[in-house]
């Protein structure tokens, strides 16, 4: 079980939760590997579809690096709650996923991070934009990048661009990665150094 | 943009490692690890049997790291590498000892809740001098004290209360009274290192009866309620104590 709290700039901050590997309901079991959950929260409201669709992209990131066959049977639930919106709120959560797995000790095959980028009308790229910025670009881009040769795990886009300036933007996210990666061992570093 | 290919394993021992760090072996390892080469001189080279332990995999010619924590290395007997990492959730391995919670009689089985994803069962004849006529007094409710035979991932946990010999050698129901709590499994692995100073300053204190389990739950008696209370909080405490912290708080309850 671990717990962690992500802080991305501009005050955007997510609770996660994870729970598990525990007992899975007949109907939610899975033969080979465990069946991973994840419930987003929004900070006011029911979640919606937005929630929903979000939810999906991360549970299809998190599969991809957990080694769900070392624990058949078994139920692993990530819950996330949004504490404070103010831009890039999907890098958020995937941030405080992966930190929330790292804690509770569950087998990964790699770390992931989340990148947004924005799209200026004028083509400029920005990394990490507040709220104000993704309502003025014209593209929103957000990639979940793998620790492990700095591999896409996922990327969705909002608006559109050409397939030049996409790449352009990965390209950018995957230099940024590092900085997150860098800032994940510091803090590991740190919590083992007290015991 | 290059990316990190293996960094060899003995220049990590100690430091932190995270999921997705690749370690290389000396070769030495490799020479053995493929095919099977017959020794004319036994003993001369090292018995490559490398040892891969909780939280790494064997990928290629190295070790994957698959869980954050420090890595630690013991060079007898062939070398074993593992990662010390903290965790909370237990998951049942083969020759634990752990306590259980009895949740249910079935037949001839009870079923034990040990903490992990499933209920583990324990047979009522796993008891010592147990026999079909003499059925051990067990209720639901009760705290069993017993190790795992059989803990994979694919099959329902089993627990015994006798080891190989048949003898019970401390295993079996815990008796009334006394209080049970859970702690991280790192805490249970400190205190049951041999030598262990928590356990040997709590001693000096109050006399006191302590079961621990590697599920992370600790069984704790003395002489009065509140005795055991004391100990279990500093029990709970010393994970964030540092040594300093708690002879000052030892200090300050033997003072009273």
């Amino acid at each position: 079980d671990g717990e962690l709290c992500s802080a991305c700039p501009g005050d955007t901050s997510v609770l996660a939760g994870l729970y598990g590997p525990a007992e899975a309901k007949l109907s939610k079991e899975l033969p080979d590997r465990a069946a991973l959950e994840v419930l987003l929260r929004p900070k006011v409201g029911l979640p919606g579809v937005l929630e929903r669709s979000r939810e999906q992209l991360l549970r299809q990131t998190c599969e991809a690096v957990l080694l769900g066959a070392l624990h058949p049977r078994t139920a692993v639930s990530l819950v996330l709650q949004v504490l404070s919106d103010a831009g890039s709120l999907l890098s958020c959560c995937l941030n405080a996923a992966c930190m929330a797995l790292l804690d509770a000790g569950l087998p990964l095959a790699a770390l992931f991070c989340g990148v947004t980028c924005a799209l200026q009308p004028d083509g400029a790229i920005l990394l990490d934009p507040t709220a104000r910025q993704e309502q003025e670009a014209r593209t929103t881009l957000t990639f979940a990048i793998a620790s492990s040769d700095r591999r896409v795990l996922m990327a969705t886009t909002k608006g559109s661009c050409s397939v030049e300036e996409m790449q352009q933007c990965l390209a950018a996210a995957q230099r940024a990665a590092s900085t997150i990666f860098q800032f994940y061992r510091d803090s590991v570093r740190r919590r083992y150094s007290k015991s | 943009m290059a990316a990190e290919r293996g960094v060899a394993a003995e220049a990590l021992v100690g430091q932190v490692v995270l999921p997705g760090d690749l370690l290389l072996l000396p070769a030495h390892y490799d020479e053995d690890a493929e095919g099977e080469r017959l020794r004319l001189s036994a003993g001369a080279a090292p018995q490559g049997r490398l040892l891969c332990g909780p939280g790494l995999r064997r990928s290629g010619a190295g070790l994957l790291v698959t869980k954050c924590g420090l890595l630690r290395h013991r060079p007898a007997g062939g070398g074993a590498y593992w990662v010390d990492s903290q965790q909370k959730r237990y998951v049942p391995v083969k020759g634990d000892h752990v306590i259980g919670i009895v949740t249910a009689k079935a037949g001839d089985v009870f079923r034990l809740d040990v903490g992990g994803s499933e209920p583990a069962s324990l047979s009522y004849l796993a008891f010592e001098g147990a026999t079909k006529r003499n059925r051990p007094n067990v209720q639901v409710g009760d705290l069993i004290y017993g190790q795992f035979v059989v803990a994979n991932k694919d099959m329902e946990p089993e627990m015994v209360c006798i080891d190989s010999s048949g003898k019970s050698s401390g295993m079996g129901i815990i008796g009334q009274d006394g209080f049970l709590f859970k702690v991280s499994l790192g805490l249970i692995r400190k205190l049951l290192a041999p030598k262990c100073e928590i356990i040997q300053e709590l001693s000096q204190l109050y006399p006191f009866e302590l079961v621990l389990g590697m599920n992370g739950r600790i069984w704790v008696k003395a002489k009065t309620v509140q005795q055991t209370l004391i100990i279990v909080n500093i029990l709970e405490a010393c994970e964030y104590m540092t040594a300093e912290q708690r002879k000052q708080a030892l200090a300050k309850l033997s003072g009273n």
